[in-house]
C-alpha cells in the first residue's frame, strides 16, 4: 500500500470546515464520519487546504529535496528569442523586460538565446534591451521554426550552460518547442504565466498563471529542478526599452549537425490576409458578437477598428455563424488576448468569452441588455443600440487621432 | 491504420458560475465533459479511419469516472477505450502526465498517428501533446487546422500560426494537436450509443505500464502549486444607461491617452 499523498491529522483537526471551503476542486466534504474526507479522485494536491487550515492538521507528502549544491550550479536568467524572417517578436522584448528584473533580484546575468539563419546582426537589439549575453546559433537549418531542431538546440545549451530560469513566450511557436525542451531536460514548466517574481527567502521563481479560464489563479514553483521554465502570456509584461550604447557579449554556438535535422518539413508558409492586424499582438481590439445580427453589419466594427488602428475580434457566436473567420475568435476555444483596450460590441460576455479577454487593461462594452455579463467586467459600459453608438465612437476617436 | 486519440475529462465550464459574494467558483453539480478541443481530435481520428480503414483507440488518464468520457468517444465512432488510472498518478503535472500517457501508448503499441486537442480547457497548458511526442521521440505538428493529405507513410497538414499558417509534411508515426477549425464534430449515432454501452474499457495502472515510480504522480512532477486564489474582481466599472451621445463623449475623452499611445 502506497502512502497517501495527503492526510488530515485527526488529533489536530477541529472540524472547522475551513478546508472544505478552501478546496477549489470540491474534493473535501464532511459527509463521512463527520470528519473532513478528501476525495483523492478529485484532489489535485494543490495545497489550498493546507494553507487554509489554521490548525496545521493537513499535510501533503513532501518530495525529497534536491541537494542545494546541485541547484547552485544553475546560474542566469534565459529568454528565448522568437523571430520570424529576422524580425524579433515583441514578446521577446517583454521577456527581456521581465527577465531583467528577475536577474537583478537574483544578482545574475540576463541572457538571450537566439536561433536563426543570418540573424547575427540582430544580437545588438537584444543587448541594447538588457541582455548581458546572447547565445547565438546561426545555421541555415534554423532559417524558420521547426519543432525538432528548435527544441534540441536549447536542450543542448541548457545542458552546457545550466541556466537557473528559462522563459519563453506563450505563443504557438513558444509552447510547441518549450514543452519538448522541458520534457527532455526533465524540469518543470508552467504555462502562460501572467506574473513572475522571485521569492525573497528561497530565491525560487514564483510563477502565477490563470486556470479555469481565468476564474482562479495559481502560483507554481519548481523547487527541485533547474532551469525553472515558464511561458509568459503576450502583452502582459512591459517591454524592455532599447538603450543606445548598451553592450553585451555575443557568444556564437557551434551545434552538432545531427541536432539540426528535422523529420517534419515545412512546405510553405502562407500569410493570412484576413488577419492584417494580428489580434494576439494588437494593443487595441474591437470585437463584434451576435448583437450585430448579420455579417454585413461587421462593417461598423471594422470601421471603428480601422479608425483606432485596432485588430478585429469576434465572439464564438459570430464565428460559428460564419460572419468572420475563426482566426478572429476571442475566448476559450479561440485566442486569449491581452490588449490595452478591448471594445466589445454586441457581445453578451459568456464565461468562455470572458476567459479570453478579461485581462485587458481597459474594457468598453456596448450592449442593449443591461444585465449582460460583459458589463460585470467592463471598465466603461454603454447600455443601448450599438448601431447608433459604435459609429459615434468611431467619429469621436477619429477626431482625437486627427484622421 | 491504428489511430490513437488522447482525451481528457474536464468540468463543463458553461456550467461553472461565480459566486458573486465570495468570488469563487461554484462547482456544485458541474457536469463533466470531454475537453472541447479533444472533440475535434476524436472527429478527425474517425475521419482518418473512414478514409484509410483501421481502428481508433481513445485513451484517457484520469479517475475511474473518466470512463464516461471514453464511452462517449466510442458512441461517436471510436473503436476502443483505454483508461489510464491509478492512485499513484495523483498529483501529476504535465511532465508526469505526458510520461504516463507515453508509457500507455508504448504499451498499446503499433500506432501510426496520435491526435490530441490543442490544450485542455481546465489547465490550458498545451504542454501534454508535445510532451508525449518528446517522450516517444515522435515528430509533431501542433495547432493543426487541416489535414491535406494522409496515407500509410506520411501526412501533410496545415498548422495555424498567429500571423498565418504553414503547410508541413511529416513521416508517420507522428503526433498532432488540433484546433477547432479542423472540423465539425458529429453527434453520436444510435449504433454508437449501443456500442458505447457494451464496450469494455481496458484499464491500465502504474504496474502494467512498468512506470518508473520517481517519474509518476507527485514524485514525477517537477512543478508544485503553492497557492490558489481567486483574482480580485474587476468591478467598479462605470455603466452609462441613458444619453449614449454624452456617454460616448465621456468615454472617448477618458481613453484619449490609451488611444494616442497605441497609435504612436
Amino acid at each position: 500500500m502506497t502512502e497517501l499523498p495527503i492526510r488530515i491529522d485527526e488529533e489536530q483537526c477541529t472540524k472547522c470546515t475551513l478546508c472544505v471551503q478552501a478546496c477549489p476542486f470540491d474534493a473535501i466534504s464532511m459527509e463521512k464520519k463527520q470528519f473532513p474526507y478528501i476525495d483523492l479522485e478529485k484532489c489535485t494536491l494543490c495545497g489550498a487546504c493546507v494553507e487554509a487550515c489554521k490548525f496545521e492538521a493537513i499535510s501533503i507528502k513532501e518530495k525529497a529535496a534536491a541537494k542545494a549544491e546541485d541547484l547552485d550550479a544553475y546560474k542566469d536568467v534565459w529568454v528565448f528569442v522568437e523571430q520570424h524572417e529576422g524580425k524579433i517578436n515583441s514578446v521577446t522584448y517583454e521577456l527581456l523586460g521581465e527577465g531583467r528584473k528577475l536577474a537583478d533580484d537574483l544578482g545574475m546575468d540576463l541572457c538571450a538565446v537566439m536561433l536563426g539563419s543570418g540573424v547575427s546582426d540582430k544580437a545588438d537589439e537584444l543587448t541594447s534591451r538588457g541582455a548581458d549575453k546572447v547565445y547565438l546559433v546561426d545555421k541555415p537549418e534554423l532559417e524558420y521554426f521547426q519543432d525538432e531542431p528548435y527544441a534540441r538546440v536549447p536542450v543542448k545549451l541548457v545542458e552546457d550552460y545550466k541556466p537557473n530560469i528559462f522563459l519563453c513566450g506563450a505563443t504557438t511557436i513558444g509552447r510547441s518547442l518549450v514543452s519538448r525542451v522541458a520534457v527532455a531536460a526533465h524540469v518543470g514548466l508552467t504555462a502562460d504565466c501572467t506574473e513572475l517574481a522571485i521569492d525573497p527567502e528561497t530565491k525560487q521563481l514564483l510563477q502565477t498563471r490563470p486556470a479555469f479560464g481565468g476564474n482562479i489563479m495559481a502560483t507554481i514553483i519548481s523547487p527541485n529542478a533547474r532551469p525553472q521554465m515558464a511561458t509568459v502570456r503576450h502583452k502582459v509584461m512591459k517591454e524592455a526599452e532599447p538603450r543606445a550604447g548598451r553592450k553585451g557579449e555575443v557568444l556564437i554556438q557551434e551545434i552538432a549537425q545531427d541536432l539540426l535535422t528535422s523529420r517534419t518539413k515545412r512546405l510553405k508558409f502562407v500569410q493570412e490576409i484576413e488577419s492584417t492586424v494580428n489580434i494576439a499582438e494588437a494593443d487595441i481590439i474591437v470585437s463584434g458578437g451576435r448583437g450585430l445580427q448579420k455579417p454585413e453589419n461587421f462593417s461598423i466594427v471594422r470601421e471603428l477598428a480601422e479608425a483606432l488602428g485596432a485588430g478585429v475580434g469576434a465572439s464564438r457566436a459570430a464565428v460559428d455563424a460564419d460572419w468572420i473567420p475563426y482566426s478572429h475568435q476571442v475566448g476559450q476555444t479561440g485566442k486569449t488576448v491581452c490588449p490595452k483596450l478591448y471594445i466589445a460590441c454586441g457581445i453578451s460576455g459568456q464565461i468562455q468569452h470572458l476567459a479570453g479577454m478579461s485581462s485587458a487593461d481597459v474594457i468598453v462594452a456596448i450592449n442593449k441588455d443591461p444585465d449582460a455579463p460583459i458589463f460585470k467586467v467592463a471598465t466603461y459600459g454603454i447600455v443601448g443600440d450599438l448601431f447608433e453608438i459604435v459609429p459615434m465612437l468611431t467619429n469621436e476617436f477619429r477626431k482625437i487621432l486627427g484622421n | 491504420m491504428h489511430i490513437i486519440v488522447c482525451i481528457k475529462q474536464v468540468p463543463d465550464t458553461t456550467d461553472v458560475k461565480i459566486d458573486p459574494e465570495t468570488n469563487t467558483l461554484m462547482r456544485e453539480g458541474v457536469a463533466s465533459i470531454i475537453n472541447p478541443f479533444d472533440m475535434y481530435a476524436i472527429e478527425e481520428s474517425i475521419r482518418i479511419k473512414e478514409k484509410l480503414g483501421g481502428k481508433v483507440t481513445a485513451i484517457s488518464m484520469g479517475p475511474p469516472q473518466a470512463e464516461a468520457a471514453l464511452r462517449e468517444a466510442i458512441s461517436l465512432g471510436v473503436d476502443e477505450g483505454v483508461l489510464v488510472c491509478d492512485r499513484a498518478f495523483a498529483g501529476s503535472d504535465t511532465w508526469a502526465t505526458s510520461y504516463t500517457l507515453a508509457a500507455a501508448l508504448k504499451k498499446i503499441g503499433d500506432y501510426s498517428i496520435v491526435l490530441c486537442g490543442k490544450q485542455a480547457s481546465d489547465g490550458d497548458t498545451a504542454q501534454v501533446g508535445p510532451g508525449i511526442a518528446t517522450h516517444l521521440d515522435l515528430p509533431q505538428i501542433t495547432y493543426v487546422r487541416k489535414i491535406e493529405e494522409i496515407d500509410e507513410e506520411k501526412i501533410v497538414a496545415e498548422r495555424l500560426l498567429e500571423e498565418g499558417y504553414e503547410i508541413i509534411s511529416s513521416p508517420l508515426p507522428c503526433l498532432l494537436t488540433v484546433v477547432k477549425e479542423i472540423n465539425e464534430p458529429r453527434l453520436p449515432s444510435l449504433k454508437g450509443k449501443m456500442a458505447a454501452k457494451k464496450a469494455e474499457i481496458k484499464k491500465l495502472g502504474a504496474e502494467e505500464l512498468q512506470c518508473e515510480v520517481p517519474k509518476i504522480g507527485l514524485d514525477g512532477s517537477p512543478t508544485k502549486v503553492v497557492k490558489i486564489f481567486t483574482p480580485p474582481p474587476r468591478g467598479g466599472g462605470e455603466i452609462f444607461t441613458d444619453d449614449p451621445a454624452a456617454a460616448v463623449g465621456t468615454i472617448a475623452g477618458k481613453l484619449k491617452n490609451v488611444v494616442l499611445g497605441a497609435n504612436q
